[in-house]
């Protein structure tokens, strides 16, 4: 295959918390349209890495280059402004305001006629269009006029994945998407995501396997703040220091 | 929808009339309703909508008075009595709240009240601000040929400015630039995870939040023809929270109730008692722990919730 | 003559730091708990010139004054915390902050209703009721004793917070409250304990600083924003920058009103919005959460 250029590049990227390490020196390389899959025990600093990403935490050590540019020491917004989006492990939505406000929101952020003081909201059709679009490819078409609050569990989780993809991300981070859904819940999740046009790249946190199985074409195993393996959901599976590790006894 | 806009209509026309059936006493409460009111709706603004609870909105009414207090006693022109104050202002908000806009929550509070309290420490003793006394003799201006020293023509220019500051807060409110205030109050982290840039417009809003109280401030100026050091006190930016808070945060015309009941109760109460100050206490107590909604909340019958 | 003027005013400053003191340990460790700022903390300061007030009248005994009132202001605090306060700790800090403001126009109006609006004074204990001569300076030895009284309560709270269970228990609520009650601490009523007893210094505070400032109902809105400077300035939630911040405070206050006249406070609010802006824990508050 010709190496195509890399869409997220993560070099020897680290952070300290006091004398503790939670990533050490870990690097990432994630092409354009690929769905990878980030996975490890609890505290291996998976929620870390992405917050490091996004530009919510500042690395002790390393970089990060994304689209070409870098992007360390950016502000939360300007890396949001870039092309990259995130989805909460736990829910981060909106809760007075409906769920096609939540949605709209999102869509609005590239600034365009955020700063009308005079208008109406009705004037720019553009992120009304996106927003309807994006309920329709979660699943929350009937619920548009739902505020947050009276919405299920579940579909409060497809709304924060809604919110993320609202943005028309190129690189959409989604943490733990599936948390807590039964499940139904949580087939429905994987079907929508993986039903998400290809142009969209994919950066998954997850526990469940079997949604990893059925999305992810390569893992990446996180332990202690590194790296472990890497590979498709197979070869990982059968890395006897993954399996030591991580999947243990149940394989 | 039409019964509303005449509702409104007739009540802006009573209130315009109401010098023609009423006696100087009401009418100047009317007044100082109105003036607080714009107070308020703007502290509104800046709480209710964009979530940042300021205790050092009084800084903005301060300026706004003294800048026009001087200005009409160089030339009572228009310029002075609204322009002048209102680019003042504009520039005083925006060095403070570039300043402060950094923190939030209780320093953000702290902040802002040493701000307001910087500035009525130096009115205080600054003898070119007319230190504890402040300035006096202040003209009211002249509008196209009209001299506002006339009551009447006064009391329609205040009505008309007041109409003025409703309709331009109402718009702002209703803007794309109002929606996103209120998903920073709703959520200011997720806001930034998806790619605003928030410190930019909660700089935006403060400076409008604060142009608009410093109007307030001129217009008092011009109503009582005079200004104290007072109104950079800390209580006066307490005063103007109580009546956003019984009013009914979050909903721009509670203010202008809240203004209402915190005049009414404290001249009206205050002739039949004079415990108005804790009556006054009580009821904003009371607003707090039940009806968070103030007033237009418990009047949508929504009293345990927020609006 | 400088020198005895210099030291007239630094027992002033040293006296009216103490007052501060007290008053703002409480406000310190209410904040360093709960995350509220007591803006009714003036009225508990007010409160407690009146507490002594009335014990004085009925018992001619200012040291029973002195014992009464910080009782009777902390069960007031224990009753405002536990009755009005409490159900506001699932809303946002700032709703209770705004809870507290309302309270500062009760408790006025409720002195003002039951001993008037005049300013009424309270004698010094016959003890401390003379002069003294120090460095050339003419004292009144109240002054010196208010002094003397407020170091060594700065001593035995200090042995207290640090030294004793209690003051274990109060230090780990400070620190981390959920964690504490985790571990098994009856966390309410910690709350209602640290809110009393800080309401209990306050009052104390206003006892003392009668002879010296007597009582009038707006007495509390004057000194709560210089308790609030030193809060921030010696840190939110530190008994040590508590009585660091008010000798400054005090120091700064006084002489700046002798020296500066014009500008002294608004030095004094510059130095606070420094400190919020750029060393916002202050000089020894906890980094920020």
């Amino acid at each position: 295959m010709t190496p195509t250029a890399p869409l997220l590049l993560i070099e020897g990227l680290t952070r300290y918390f006091g004398a503790l390490s939670a990533l050490n020196g870990v690097s990432l390389n994630i092409a354009p349209r690929d769905r990878r899959a980030l996975i490890g025990p609890n505290g291996a600093g998976k929620t870390t890495l992405f917050n490091l990403i996004t530009g919510h935490l500042a690395p002790s050590a390393g970089r990060i280059l994304f689209d070409g540019d870098v992007i360390t020491g950016l502000p939360v917004h300007a890396v949001a402004r870039r092309g990259m989006s995130r989805s909460f492990q736990r829910t981060n939505l909106f809760p007075k305001l409906r769920v096609l406000e939540n949605l709209r929101l999102a869509a609005a952020a590239d600034g365009r006629g955020s700063y009308d003081v005079f208008g109406r909201i009705e004037r720019y059709p553009a992120p009304l269009d996106r927003a309807r679009a994006v309920a329709e490819m979660v699943g929350l078409v009937e619920r548009l006029t739902e505020v947050v609050g009276s919405l299920s569990y579940g579909e409060q989780r497809q709304l924060e994945v809604g919110v993320a993809l609202a943005t028309s991300p190129k690189l959409l981070l989604l943490d733990e998407p599936t948390a807590g859904m039964s499940p139904e819940e949580t087939q429905r999740m994987t079907r929508m995501l993986e039903g998400l046009p290809r142009e969209v790249t994919l950066l998954i946190i997850e526990h469940d396997m079997d949604v990893v199985s059925s999305l992810a074409d390569r893992v990446t195993v996180l332990h202690y703040g590194e790296v472990l393996a890497e590979g498709t959901f197979d070869e990982v599976k059968q890395d006897p220091r993954v399996f030591e590790v991580y999947l243990g006894g149940a394989g | 929808m039409i019964a509303r806009l005449l509702g409104i209509a007739a009540l802006v026309a009573g209130v315009a009339a109401f010098p023609a059936v009423a006696g100087a006493y009401p009418v100047k409460l009317l007044q100082e309703i109105l003036i607080w009111g714009i107070f308020a709706m703007s502290l509104d603004l800046l709480m209710g909508y964009a979530g940042m609870v300021s205790f050092g909105h009084s800084a903005f009414f301060g300026i706004g008075a003294y800048v026009a207090a001087f200005a009409l006693k160089q030339t009572p022109h228009l310029l002075s009595a609204l322009v002048l104050p209102a680019l003042v202002t504009a520039v005083a908000a925006l060095i403070i709240g570039f300043c402060s806009i950094r923190t939030s929550g209780v320093y953000f509070i702290m902040l802002t009240l040493a701000f307001s309290q910087m500035f009525f420490a130096y009115a205080f003793q600054a003898a070119w601000l007319g230190a504890e006394d402040g300035v006096f003799g202040v003209p009211r201006p002249r509008l196209l040929g009209l001299d506002l020293a006339n009551p009447t023509a006064f009391h329609l220019y205040l009505v008309a400015l007041a109409g003025l500051a409703v309709l331009v807060l109402w718009r702002i409110v209703g803007s794309p630039f109002g929606h996103v205030l209120r998903g920073i109050h709703e959520n200011e982290g997720r806001m930034e995870a998806v790619g605003y840039a928030v410190q930019r417009y909660k700089l935006v809003a403060f400076v409008t939040a604060g142009t608009v109280g410093g109007m307030a401030g001129a217009l008092y100026t011009q109503l009582n023809l005079t200004i104290s050091p007072d109104a950079f006190y800390w209580t006066t930016s307490g005063e103007a929270l109580l009546m956003v808070i019984i009013g009914g945060t979050g909903t721009l015309w509670g203010s202008l109730l809240g203004a209402a009941a915190f005049i009414l109760l404290q001249s009206l109460v205050s002739s039949y008692t004079e415990r108005w100050m804790l009556i006054l206490g009580l009821t904003f107590i009371l607003f707090v722990l039940f009806a968070p909604g103030g007033m237009v909340g418990a009047l949508r019958g929504r009293v345990g919730r927020r609006a | 003559m400088f020198i005895p003027d210099f030291f007239a005013q630094a027992l002033n400053g040293l006296s009216y730091g103490v007052l501060l003191f007290l008053l703002s340990v409480g406000l310190t460790l209410i904040f360093g708990m709960l995350d509220v700022i007591n803006l009714a903390h003036g009225s508990f300061y007010m409160l407690g010139a009146y507490a002594g007030l009335a014990t004085l009248a009925v018992t001619g005994n200012f040291w029973l004054a002195v014992l009464a009132a910080p009782l009777a202001v902390g069960l007031i605090g224990a009753l405002m915390e536990r009755v009005c306060l409490r159900s506001l700790y699932r809303r946002s800090p700032l709703d209770q902050v705004l809870l507290t403001f309302g309270f500062i126009y009760l408790f006025e109006d409720v002195v003002k209703w039951i001993w008037g609006g005049k300013i009424r004074s309270i004698p010094p204990p016959e003890v401390f009721s003379g002069s003294v001569s120090f460095f050339g300076a003419t004292v009144p030895s109240y002054r010196l004793f208010m002094i003397v009284f407020g170091l060594a309560m700065a001593m035995v709270l200090w042995l207290l917070i640090e030294r004793t269970r209690l003051g274990a228990i109060i230090r780990a609520g400070v620190f981390d409250a959920e964690m504490s009650a985790g571990m098994g601490i009856n966390i309410d009523r910690v709350f209602t304990g640290v809110f009393a007893f800080g309401a209990a210094l306050g009052g104390l505070s206003g006892v003392i600083a009668g002879p010296i400032q007597s009582a009038s109902p707006p007495m509390g809105a004057g000194i709560l924003i210089p308790a609030l400077i030193v809060v921030v300035v010696g840190g939110l939630g530190s008994l040590k920058g508590s009585l660091v911040g008010s000798l400054i405070i005090g120091q700064a206050e006084t002489f700046g009103k002798a020296w500066l006249p014009g500008s002294s406070m608004v030095i004094i609010y510059v130095v606070m919005a420094l400190v919020v802006l750029f060393r916002p824990q202050g000089l020894f508050g906890r980094a920020l959460k």
